[in-house]
């Protein structure tokens, strides 16, 4: 009974995309690498990129099977949220998930998020970088300063209810991320963490997986002054309107 | 037990505002300071300083969150280096199935 169900799983995984001309090819190899005896497909949402990352697809698509890679761009950067809306639309599995394409988020990951999912039944499975058994390379001192001190106010003033609210590499129920991602409005980072207090808040089964996060733009400080500002206005966003 | 919990997760789940929620809290707390003011179970001189104490508590707590956060924060560097075989790999993978995607 339960092998027939598994069988009919289907995952559709949403990459958006921009110049990432090289690292979309490597993702794709990882995926169908490490996700084996699964049904799945690649949504690639590249927002109009320069550097040729739609012709590296089209690529892959001749190598890997065009059901199998679909790619659905957009003419030019139209942000994450609707990224995700479009790549939803296109999709035809009854799970969804979002991942970044920088390769921060390793494919090997997958059938681990797959099979927590599987075992407890799950609506959202997100990957959290806190926990033991994940873990981040390439963070100074100072970002993780920030990171933490963060995470320490949002869980003392949301109780969202998972260790990592910013995280982006989580798999849903598609029915679940339709339902959520409508009443979603922030950008950026933001955003995911709306998704997930959202969530949250409207009682759905979530479940972490520790991950391990490589951030590669080593030097490239995305914590400036103007993202805290950024982030201290989503927490009381969020605390206000969920 | 079991009531508790249900409590617990219908506190977390019911469609209020999670702001009403806490001003909800500071309200309760409040009225318990003034209860004690007015009953003077304590003496008052004490009473006062509650606030200021709880404040400190709940900065001391935040910060030894951060601090003991800090030290214990997972890191992997030994997966900066698998990522590195695993691109490895990928490529003469995919070079060999003729994909460019150009020099990096």
């Amino acid at each position: 009974m339960e092998q027939r169900k598994e069988e009919k799983n289907k995952y559709s995984i949403i990459i958006p995309t921009y110049n990432e001309r090289l690292n979309i090819a490597l993702i794709v190899y990882l995926i169908f690498k490490h996700v084996r005896d699964v049904e799945f497909e690649i949504i690639v949402v590249d927002d109009g990129s320069p550097d040729g990352t739609q012709d590296v697809v089209k690529q892959l698509q001749q190598v890997y099977g065009e059901d199998c890679i679909l790619l659905r761009p957009r003419p030019k950067k139209l942000g994450l949220g609707t990224a995700y809306i479009h790549g939803l639309k296109h999709a035809s599995g009854n799970f969804v998930v979002i991942m970044d394409a920088d390769l921060s988020h390793h494919p090997k990951y997958l059938p681990s998020f797959i099979k927590k999912q599987l075992e407890t039944g799950a609506s959202i499975v997100t990957g959290t970088r806190y926990a033991q058994g994940g873990g981040v390379h390439g963070w100074n001192l100072m970002r993780k300063l920030t990171s933490r001190g963060a995470n320490v106010l949002a869980q003392t003033l949301l109780w969202p209810g998972v260790s990592d609210l910013t995280g982006s590499f989580r798999l849903y129920k598609k029915s679940v991320l339709e339902d959520i991602i409508t009443s979603v409005v922030s950008k950026g980072y933001v955003f995911q963490m709306e998704m997930i207090v959202r969530a949250s808040r409207k009682g759905y089964h979530i479940e972490e997986v520790p991950i391990t996060f490589v951030d590669r733009v080593f030097g490239s400080s995305k914590l400036g002054g103007s993202e805290i500002v950024e982030y201290l206005k989503g927490v009381a966003y969020l605390l206000v309107t969920t | 037990m079991i009531r508790t919990k249900q409590y617990f997760s219908h506190l977390i789940t019911c469609p209020m505002r999670h702001v009403i929620k806490i001003i909800t809290i500071l309200v309760a707390i409040s009225a318990i300071w003034i209860g004690l003011l007015q009953t003077a179970v304590i003496p008052n001189s004490h009473t006062w300083l509650l606030p200021i104490y709880l404040v400190v508590l709940l900065g001391c707590y935040g910060l030894l969150m951060v601090g003991v956060g800090l030290m214990r924060f997972p890191t992997c560097p030994q997966e900066a280096m698998l990522l590195q075989q695993d691109i490895i790999e990928a490529k003469e993978f995919l070079k060999q199935k003729g994909v460019d995607f150009g020099s990096d």
